[in-house]
């Protein structure tokens, strides 16, 4: 169980201070696939960098089954947007590189491991190819495959899917689902596309900005796998409203004072990006 | 080859004087001797022990430096101003104080080949690791990589295209800091023959030596550093646009 009690956090620049978490309390229960929604800047990313340990909170407290989160930790697995893949390393090489680091010393066990998963992810053929031969959407399996294989309690993913075209995250999205329902794993998936949230989470946390703080906490009760376009726009119609007034909200902080809406836009809506390409 | 046979030709034809500037076939003559009389293979052996040694201690000393200030401030504040400045001194301006802290030896020469090789490895370093994509280091950490697993796992290799561009920059300043010591003063080496043949007014002899350390570098260069880049250029894929 993750459990953050009014976590606050902000971040010093030279426009000022930005409070991009004000008294966040949010509990996630094991084996829980949560998504977190929100404009940009509304502070989803520094929530999972908190629970991943790469940041520390100015006050509050984020814990893993009752223990402080002081930092990194092989308990916790992070993927992030670009696949952070290390270009100089094979495809095997890097899912056996994150297991090294997470302590397996065993060779031969390491060796298993890399090509379960990367069974796993379809690319078990492409184990001796580098970063730079792969594409986006393989670049992603494959960094799925290293955060899966040391068995981690926690996965963290941090707008996974975003730089992929729709089909591919669309094909993603259904082996997540599939991979998260076989290892039950807990999984925190942040990401600003409505859709995507509804279509795979249990729960989708809604973020309000400036400061960043929870505004929606809503259970999504239907049956996997999500391909029914009705139930799915119930949902996703639903949290759009709320979405709505926090993107404009960031709208009129970065760009000029005097932007309005235009009558009758829904962000997310067709063609819109926020929502679209599902 | 064409440019040899002319060459060649108008040595014989006798356009200028050949002691001042002899034909391809005399400094061939004159090569065959020196490999023969074992002059040539004892002074590229005394060059390349002095190289090597030297480079790798420059290369250590250079990652080192390199990565040190690139990773700390304070390095960075105290020292960078310094390596920057002395970047701009020819390595053989050293030779004075060298021959003074450890007189007429083999670590004087050494130390000349290293003031020259260093700071290009560590210039090169220092950049390679600033530009290290900070995903790499945060991916890493997340997966547990911490202190020296960090550093030599993650940071060096990531940088290793720059540290790589650096480490033949300063291959070549070696050479060039070597053959200067070696001309200047040393005992021994491929530089002390071009010495005494110029002493001896034995051009063909001074041209024999040339060829000689042409062909070390080119060597060096095919054998080692192409090899390198090639395979880095493969695995990183920038060998294609």
């Amino acid at each position: 169980m993750i459990a953050l009690e009014s976590v606050a956090k902000h971040f010093t620049s030279r426009r000022g201070t930005h409070h991009a978490l004000a008294g966040v309390s949010l509990t996630i229960e094991e084996g829980q696939f949560v998504c977190l929604l929100g404009p940009s800047g509304c502070g989803k990313s520094t929530l999972l960098n908190l629970i991943a340990g790469l940041d520390r909170a100015d006050s509050g407290r984020v814990t893993l089954d009752g223990r402080e989160i002081t930092g990194p930790g092989p308990e916790r697995s992070v993927m992030f947007q670009d696949s952070a893949l290390f270009p100089w390393l094979s495809v095997r090489k890097n899912v056996d590189f994150g297991l090294e680091l997470a302590g397996v010393r065993d060779k031969h066990e390491r060796a298993a491991r890399t090509e379960t998963f990367l069974k796993k992810v379809h690319l078990w053929r492409f184990r001796d190819a580098y970063v730079h031969e792969l594409s986006g959407g393989m670049r992603q399996r494959v960094a799925l495959a290293r955060a899966l294989a040391p068995d981690p309690h926690v996965l963290l993913m941090d707008e996974p899917f975003a730089a992929l075209d729709a089909q591919t995250r669309d094909v993603l999205h259904g082996e997540l689902t599939e991979i998260w329902r076989a290892t039950k794993k807990t999984v925190v998936f942040v990401t600003h596309n409505v859709r995507e949230a509804v279509r795979l989470g249990d729960r989708v946390v809604l973020m309000a900005t400036s400061p960043g703080r929870v505004k929606l906490d809503e259970t999504i009760a239907l049956a996997r796998p999500r391909v029914t376009e009705g139930d799915v726009a119930y949902y996703v119609g639903r949290i759009m409203k709320e979405l709505r007034t926090e993107v404009e909200k960031v709208m009129r902080e970065e760009i000029d004072d005097a932007w309005q809406p235009a009558p009758g836009a829904v962000p997310g809506g067709t063609g819109s990006g926020v929502g679209g390409g599902i | 080859m064409a440019l040899v046979l002319a060459w060649e030709a108008a040595s014989r034809l006798g356009l200028w004087r050949p002691w001042v500037f002899p034909s391809p076939s005399a400094i061939g003559r004159s090569l065959w001797s020196g490999v023969v009389d074992g002059s040539i293979p004892r002074g590229i052996a005394t060059s390349l022990r002095r190289l090597v040694i030297g480079y790798l201690l420059s290369l250590v000393g250079g990652v080192g430096l390199g990565l040190g200030l690139a990773r700390s401030r304070t390095l960075r504040e105290s020292l960078g101003t310094i390596v920057t400045g002395l970047q701009a001194l020819p390595s053989i301006c050293w030779l004075p104080l060298a021959l003074l802290w450890f007189g007429l030896s083999e670590s004087a020469i050494l130390f000349v080949v290293v003031a020259g090789s260093l700071l290009s490895i560590t210039v090169a370093t220092e950049s390679g690791v600033s530009n290290v994509p900070p995903l790499y280091v945060r991916a890493a950490r997340t997966m547990g990589a911490r202190g020296a697993t960090l550093y030599l796992r993650v940071i060096l290799p990531a940088a290793l295209p720059s540290i790589l561009s650096g480490m033949r920059l300063g291959w070549t300043f070696a050479w060039r800091s070597l053959m200067a010591g070696e001309l200047l003063f040393v005992s021994g080496g491929l530089g002390q023959l071009l010495a005494t043949g110029r002493e001896l007014g034995d051009m063909a002899r001074v041209m024999a030596v040339m060829v000689a350390i042409v062909t070390l570098g080119l060597v060096t260069e095919v054998l080692f550093f192409k090899q390198l880049d090639a395979r880095v250029r493969e695995v990183w894929g920038t060998d294609r646009a």
